[in-house]
């Protein structure tokens, strides 16, 4: 066993939360205690890590298996033959022998920008001179890690490992470290494939039922319509839709009797609705199988998905055609063995049957927006789509290398594959690395191309980088106007957080994971083929019935992955003896099982990507958990996974739960209960689980809590000051919440906090608080509170060029007299800044200099000039800042890279934003000495005075408990009064109880003085410590004037943007009130004198553009008068002339001259 | 109508401040000219004299507890204001960082070592040591600094490694030498006069020697200087030479109707330990009529013990038992106060210097107004 030091054993400490291990235990009080258990087996990242692992032990086996094999055109006899392939653990790319070690740790590839990959390596056979020929462990390409995966050396170290590899323990992994910037493949959701959803169309009435076939080779969608009674069938190799007759005709010659009841059953309503298809087939002549499959071979597309095969291939009759597209094309996901159709024949004959009940019920239409129709893509699967695909190419090139060395008439020696696997397998490692790093999946046998599916990991606060990790991107479009798919689905209960969503354009499309959430890996199929024929006699295979048969009331098929593959008349007690091998452990706990009464169909998935959660069992009207599971688990003799074999746990994935009756306390467990939840508050994410009482807050402002905990500055990891990240805000003195929630302990908020408790008290105060303004306490700000650092990195790499010359360290710059000049102030005698020092605006920190020539080649007399120029890192941002670290190190590809970090603390001044955790946030509105700041009788002085304006509307009844629990807890020294859980009671009763034994109001409501006149205030104020967040919205950066400065070369108007120093806009709403109030000449000169106005000389007389008072056109002076026009409509005039379009401008004087 | 003059109930009313339950009433005071009609309210020294009063409740060094009686809030205010905010301590203002290679960065390393409170002894650091002024030209910050404008302060620490712990020690204050680093590790280098007048028991040194500057691991080191200067309040609180100073008022608690049998233990109850006292009817008060007491002899009545003790949480106007049995108040011109020093100024002299500062602005602002009228 491992050594326990995760980080969750506070929590299954026997005595913790004062709890001893003596004291009672009860299943109510203490079952949230299986959730760190929970979390401990898998968890909020565990899902990615989950994936990857699978992807790298046994997908990436199974894709080289399917194309293991490479046989030569030319020489017909060899063949080479991939027998394993292994992934490694991480190295380092530049190893040498002459280097001691070659295992790298992912801080080193951060620091060092490297890429943090292993080897892949393969074993081949082949034949060389008719011998076999067995090598091993050939390398082949580099795949990036994942962290804390499987092959990842973070996985399994303990505390003191990952301290030695500059590590955080507390950090989530499951991302990837690509050119030293990390990386995360965020999650994808997808409607889910090979299962069958009807749809209706509003406009036309017609319903229509689409599957998705996804297998190895390829993706097509093939669907089934009803349009005005007849019924077609289409796909994307289909020239036009084919009646749905003619297709079941082709699938092993049915007669029509077979095809009606197949589609129809006995149901009288169902025949005299399909009846009229068999027209369509009439009427097209087609009466037999032949005549079907020539029906549908001529319909056939020609090109499109047959690009694959060599042109010398003979022409395939249509019969053919239509023969190999209704076997591997059309739902392709249903295989076809030995030309035995029937399969595929009750699978199209289901989705008509579904058409028909949906055109009957309009009901029994699906949800696309339901949880259970959707699927969730993870960082494993998209890998393995993408490796397939490069493992792909990568053989089809290693053929080529293969046919063009055997086409040479006379070799020297034999064939031999291992160089060409290796340099070939370098498009491998090139592709997997460019699409984590540009975030581009194309996979070309899909016609995939998706943008955006990796991110760059939010260092921000270590909650920015955990709701990172739990994020789901959906594929739906951004800019279309529909409510469906945004808004809260009833399904994601327990599954989804209701409130972390963004706001704007992407509200509702990404989601996040709730705390308990898991998605599943694929299963294998066999195993579970063969559990359905041995738990119950009456359970027989689909092939050996008729429709009539199927269809019979009492019958229900049973579908394996939405493929109807047995048929049985005991549904309840087949899933009954389902659920209880699962529950033993015989067949795999992920494999949902669900019963569809309304077409009588049982649904076992076994497929990835469907999002469960696990619940207590509950038989008979008692909970199957006991408190002796409780004890074993404190004394850690029992994991969570033991649980889920002793039957006490399952899970239940989203269409499992509606044949579920959950009880969410264990007062509501009733005889007809068949679960209970382990927890209420698992049903928030993680990032809305530091909200103290989000049940008592009114529900947006949970969400705009979810925003802002990201901006939150504060501890991002324990290895903040080793990492060297392009941007990061830390707080001088972070603090644990006073009030805090379990999430809080689980996801070790505690641990990595982002805030401080500050002493609120709710007043008005000076005016300056309006508009949620916020009061400081200079005294306060004085002993630090709300100190933040902010940490910005420079890097400069010294590049090798093609010619041999390479950028170097230039040294100080002296001045006549031989004192450094200003600009070098801080740099030391190797052209990098001293660490400590203070930088100002334009001082240089890393003296570069690039050579002149770069390009000449040095042979002959091709030699360029030896100097080099100056291309320095100057600093540049207008507040100095100190120089916190300078490292020194090489890259990959052996340039040296010098990185360099600045630091600035800074103190909370006037508009800086803070926010409290009930999405209320505010800026600073005046510093206030502590003299004159309300004092209580204790002499208690506010951190904070916030205006009482911001509760009535907002309606976060959440933040005065939390103000009041805080209260309590600070005055009684209780921290574990510190509590405030969803859905839990709530404390006013018992917190006031303890305010009023330690001489306070029972309300939080105490009687102040005003600092400023002496004379108590005539109300009592509400106050205590609530936890407020310091954003990093700083004025500091933001701030920006300008009266004159640099301007843009094209248009010679002001530059756009504080970086740029550029002028303030007024834009088009601004002139238009200007232009409607009359003020002309305030327009002319915004617009023109103090924008881009230019001296032109044009003449009267062509009315073209002259030159120093002469017209070009005209060859004269005469008529050629200087005005000021905007450079932009000048630019505009002579860009229109250079189009050969003719302006003119005709002059006139406004105010004539007496001549 | 002819006016009457207050009764002694009328003047002692309009000195309580009205507790009710939900809000404070009568706040401001009143005896001033022109308030009541036909009354005399200027301000009168002998009336004042007579009037004031000061109670001792507590005199630590560290905390003073006293009552000032028959002032103004504005007043009583000053002196709070002033102690907050204009007594002069002697604090780090300017940390040399000579080498820092530990964790805690030099700019917050400097923070903490300028708010940690120093000590020293009394005559060099109030007649001696004289303020600090920055010199307008900044090339000649380093003429500026003297005996008795500046003091130095060195702080050398270097972690090294224990030889002598014992090998299984986790504990890294044992396993290493200077692992922690402590106010008490501030060196104090006299200057000048400054060895006569700190010496000894007078030295300069950290109030709580046990503050925790930073933590250290071998091979790190922090070696810097620093300067102390003159500070008040207002310009940082490290200057402040109160943790807090705040006052009170007193409570005033008025049993109107008799609290009997139950309810007087509830009442008690209502109040910190000690505000109120059970006593038992008495014979006479319940042959008194009227009194309320008639028939209840010998059962126990709330009666107020010590109202000083009481927080002023109202929570006995929250139970409907005691409905208009009982008012709170506070007096207008009694304030409690507690000065709360940080450690350079004994608690009461904080006070006194108070006094005498706000005297010092009134003579400067006397002068002033002198000035102008002339």
């Amino acid at each position: 066993m491992g050594v326990l030091d995760d980080g969750f054993e506070a929590l299954l400490e026997p005595f913790y939360n004062g709890k001893k291990l003596t004291d009672p235990i009860s299943t109510k009080e203490d079952k949230y205690q299986l959730l760190p258990a929970f979390l401990k087996v898998k968890g909020l990242v565990k899902q990615h890590i989950d994936s990857y692992n699978f992807f790298v032990q046994q997908e990436i086996k199974d894709i080289v298996r399917a194309n293991r094999s490479i046989r030569s055109d030319q020489e017909k006899d060899f063949w080479l033959e991939f027998t394993d392939i292994r992934v490694g653990t991480p190295t380092r790319n530049d190893y040498s022998d002459f280097k001691a070690r070659d295992e790298v740790t992912p801080m080193e590839c951060r620091l060092r920008d490297m890429t943090y990959a292993a080897p892949v390596v393969v074993d081949i056979t082949y034949l060389r001179d008719r011998k076999k020929i067995v090598r091993k462990d050939i390398p082949l390409c580099r795949i990036p890690v994942m962290l804390k995966s499987a092959k990842c050396g973070l996985s399994g170290a303990t505390n003191a490992q990952m301290e030695i590899m500059n590590e955080c323990p507390l950090d989530p992994g499951g991302y990837f470290i690509i050119n030293g910037t990390e990386k995360v493949i965020l999650i994808q959701e997808q409607l889910s494939k090979n299962r069958v959803i009807v749809e209706a169309d509003e406009k036309t009435g017609g319903v229509s039922a689409s599957v998705t076939s996804s297998t190895h080779e390829r993706k097509s969608k093939t669907y089934v319509i009803l349009k005005k009674d007849r019924i077609v069938l289409n796909h994307n190799v289909l020239v036009e839709p084919i009646p749905i007759v003619i297709v079941l005709k082709a699938l092993g010659g049915l007669s029509d009797y077979e095809i009606m009841e197949m589609v129809a059953g006995g149901d009288a309503r169902y025949q005299d609705d399909f009846l009229i298809n068999f027209d369509e087939a009439t009427k097209a002549g087609v009466f037999t199988q032949q005549q079907a499959l020539e029906y549908v071979g001529s319909r056939v597309k020609m090109g499109g998905p047959k690009k694959g095969r060599s042109m010398a291939a003979p022409r395939r009759s249509p019969v053919e055609e239509g023969l190999d597209a209704l076997a591997n094309l059309i739902i392709a996901h249903v295989t076809i063995q030995d030309l035995d159709f029937y399969p595929k024949a009750i699978y199209i004959a289901m989705m008509v049957r579904r058409v028909l009940m949906a055109a009957h019920n309009p009901k029994l239409v699906d949800d696309r927006d339901f949880v259970g129709n959707k699927r969730l893509e993870l960082a494993g699967q998209l890998l393995s789509l993408l490796f397939e695909d490069l493992f792909k190419m990568f053989v089809a090139s290693l053929k080529g290398n293969m046919e063009y060395f055997f086409k040479k008439p006379n070799r020297t020696s034999a064939y031999d594959p291992v160089g060409p696997i290796s340099s070939q397998g370098q498009y491998i490692t090139q592709g997997l690395n460019r699409a984590i790093q540009s975030g581009n999946w194309s996979v070309k046998r899909f016609n995939m191309n998706r943008a955006g599916v990796t991110h760059v990991l939010s260092r921000l606060s270590y909650i920015a980088a955990l709701g990172m990790m739990t994020r789901i991107s959906s594929q739906f479009e951004k800019t279309r106007k529909v409510s469906g798919p945004r808004a809260l689905q009833p399904s994601q209960w327990g599954m989804l957080c209701p409130s972390d969503t963004p706001e704007g354009e992407a509200c509702g499309l990404v989601k996040n994971l709730a705390l308990m959430t898991h998605i599943t890996t694929n299963a294998e199929e066999e195993p579970v083929k063969n559990w359905i024929f041995s738990l119950i006699p009456g359970v027989e295979p689909i092939r050996m019935f008729t429709g009539t048969e199927m269809h019979k009331p009492g019958s229900y098929i049973i579908h394996l992955n939405g493929t109807p593959f047995a048929l049985t008349r005991y549904p309840k007690q087949f899933a009954a003896r389902f659920k209880t091998m699962r529950r033993r452990g015989h067949i795999s706990p992920f494999i949902g099982i669900h019963i569809n009464e309304h077409f009588s169909a049982i649904h076992i998935a076994t497929d990835e990507g469907r999002i469960c959660r696990p619940y207590i069992i509950v038989k008979d009207g008692k909970s199957k958990l006991k408190d002796e599971h409780l004890r074993l688990l404190q004394l850690g003799k029992a994991t969570f996974d033991d649980f889920l074999k002793r039957g006490v746990i399952e899970y239940l994935d989203v269409n499992e739960e509606n044949d579920a009756l959950i009880a969410i306390r264990e007062d509501d467990v009733n005889h007809s209960s068949t679960h209970m939840e382990i927890e209420p508050f698992t049903i928030l994410g993680a990032v809305a689980g530091i909200i103290p009482f989000p049940h008592h807050n009114q529900s947006p402002r949970n969400t705009y809590q979810c925003a802002m905990g990201k901006q939150a500055i504060g501890a991002i990891a324990h290895n903040q000051f080793n990492r060297i990240d392009t941007l990061l805000y830390t707080l001088v003195y972070p603090q644990r919440p006073m009030v805090i929630t379990k999430t809080i302990q689980l996801i070790h908020y505690d641990k990595l906090p982002a805030g401080q408790n500050a002493t609120v008290v709710v007043m008005s105060y000076s005016g300056y608080d309006i508009e949620d303004a916020l009061v400081l306490n200079k005294a306060s700000c004085d002993r630090g509170f709300g100190r933040c650092q902010v940490f910005r990195k420079y890097t400069a790499e010294l590049q090798q060029y093609p010619n041999g010359r390479k950028d170097r360290l230039g040294g100080i710059q002296k001045d006549d007299e031989g004192r450094t000049i200003a600009k070098h102030a801080c740099l030391d005698k190797d052209g990098l800044a001293v660490v400590g020092y203070r930088v100002h605006s334009g001082e240089t920190m890393v003296m570069k200099e690039t050579p002149i020539d770069q390009t000449s080649t040095g042979i002959g007399s091709d030699r360029g000039s030896d100097d080099f120029r100056p291309a320095a890192i100057n600093y540049r941002i207008p507040d100095p800042a100190y120089i916190d670290k300078v490292m020194v190190s090489n890259t990959e590809k052996n340039t040296a890279i010098v990185k360099v970090q600045t630091r600035q603390t800074r103190r909370p001044e006037l508009g800086d934003k803070f926010s409290s955790r009930h999405g209320q946030k505010g800026v600073v509105g005046i510093i206030v000495d502590q003299e004159d700041m309300p004092f209580s009788d204790t002499g208690l002085v506010p951190d904070i005075i916030m205006n009482p304006h911001g509760f009535p509307s907002r309606m976060t009844v959440g933040k005065l408990f939390e103000c009041l629990t805080g209260k309590a807890s600070v005055v009684a020294g209780r921290r574990d009064y510190g509590f405030g859980d969803a859905f839990r009671s709530h404390p006013v009763e018992e917190m006031g109880k303890v305010l009023i034994d330690h001489g306070f109001s029972w309300e939080g409501k105490d009687y102040f003085t005003s600092g400023i006149t002496g004379e108590p205030h005539e109300a009592y104020l509400f106050n205590g410590p609530i936890y407020y967040q310091r954003l990093k919205h700083m004025v500091q950066d933001k701030m920006h004037s300008r009266s004159r400065g640099p301007r843009a070369i094209l248009t010679r108007q002001p530059t756009e943007g504080r970086s740029r120093d550029g002028g303030l806009r007024l834009g088009e709403m601004e002139r238009d009130c200007l232009i409607a109030y009359g003020a002309s000449q305030l327009l002319l000169e915004r617009l023109m004198i103090s924008s881009d106005g230019t001296q032109v000389d044009i003449c009267e007389r062509c009315g073209l553009l002259g030159y120093k008072g002469y017209c070009q056109t005209c060859q004269s002076t005469s008529q050629v008068t200087q005005m000021t026009m905007p450079y932009a409509a000048k630019l505009l005039v002579q860009e229109l002339i250079s189009m050969n379009v003719g302006v003119r401008m005709q002059l006139e004087d406004k105010f004539p001259h007496p001549r | 109508m002819p006016h009457k003059p207050p009764t002694k109930e009328e003047l002692e009313r309009r000195k309580i401040v009205g507790i009710h339950e939900e809000t404070v009433r009568d706040v401001t005071s009143t005896d001033f000219p022109g308030h009541y009609p036909g009354e005399e309210h200027s301000w009168d020294i002998d009336a004042f004299r007579r009037g004031f009063r000061v109670e001792f409740h507590q005199n630590a060094p560290f905390e003073a507890s006293f009552s000032l009686i028959g002032v103004d809030a504005s007043i009583a205010n000053a002196f709070r204001r002033i102690m907050i905010a204009d007594i002069p301590t002697l604090a780090i203002e300017t940390v040399f960082i000579n080498n820092n290679t530990s964790v805690i960065q030099d700019e917050v390393l400097s923070h903490r070592l300028g708010l940690i409170p120093f000590k020293a002894g009394h005559e060099g650091l109030h007649k001696f040591l004289k303020w600090w002024r920055k010199p307008t030209d900044e090339s000649q910050i380093n003429n500026s600094y003297f005996d008795f404008n500046t003091v130095s302060l060195r702080l050398e620490v270097k972690c090294e490694h224990n030889e002598a712990a014992s090998p299984n020690e986790t504990d890294p204050k044992k396993l290493y030498h200077h692992a922690h680093v402590y106010a008490s590790d501030i060196e104090f280098c006299p200057v000048g006069r400054q060895d006569k007048y700190f010496s000894g028991a007078d030295s300069i040194a950290p109030v709580n020697p046990d503050i925790l500057i930073a933590k250290l691991r071998p091979g790190q080191e922090i070696s810097l200087s620093m300067h102390m200067h003159k500070g008040v309040g207002s310009d940082h609180a490290k200057f402040s030479p109160v943790a807090t100073a705040s006052y009170r008022l007193m409570p005033v608690i008025r049993i109107d109707r008799p609290i009997l049998g139950a309810d007087a233990e509830m009442f008690a109850r209502c109040f910190p330990p000690g505000v109120i006292a059970i006593d038992k009817v008495s014979h006479k008060e319940a042959a008194q009529k009227g009194s309320g007491y008639e028939g209840h002899e010998g059962e126990a009545k709330a009666v107020v013990a010590d109202p000083m003790r009481d927080t002023v949480s109202r929570e006995c106007l929250r139970h409907a038992e005691f409905k208009d049995k009982v008012t709170l108040g506070r007096r207008r011109d009694h304030f409690i106060y507690l000065v709360e020093s940080a450690g350079q100024w004994q608690s009461d002299a904080i006070f006194l210097e108070a006094v005498a500062h706000l005297k010092k602005r009134a003579q400067d602002l006397e002068k002033q107004v002198v000035n102008m009228v002339r």
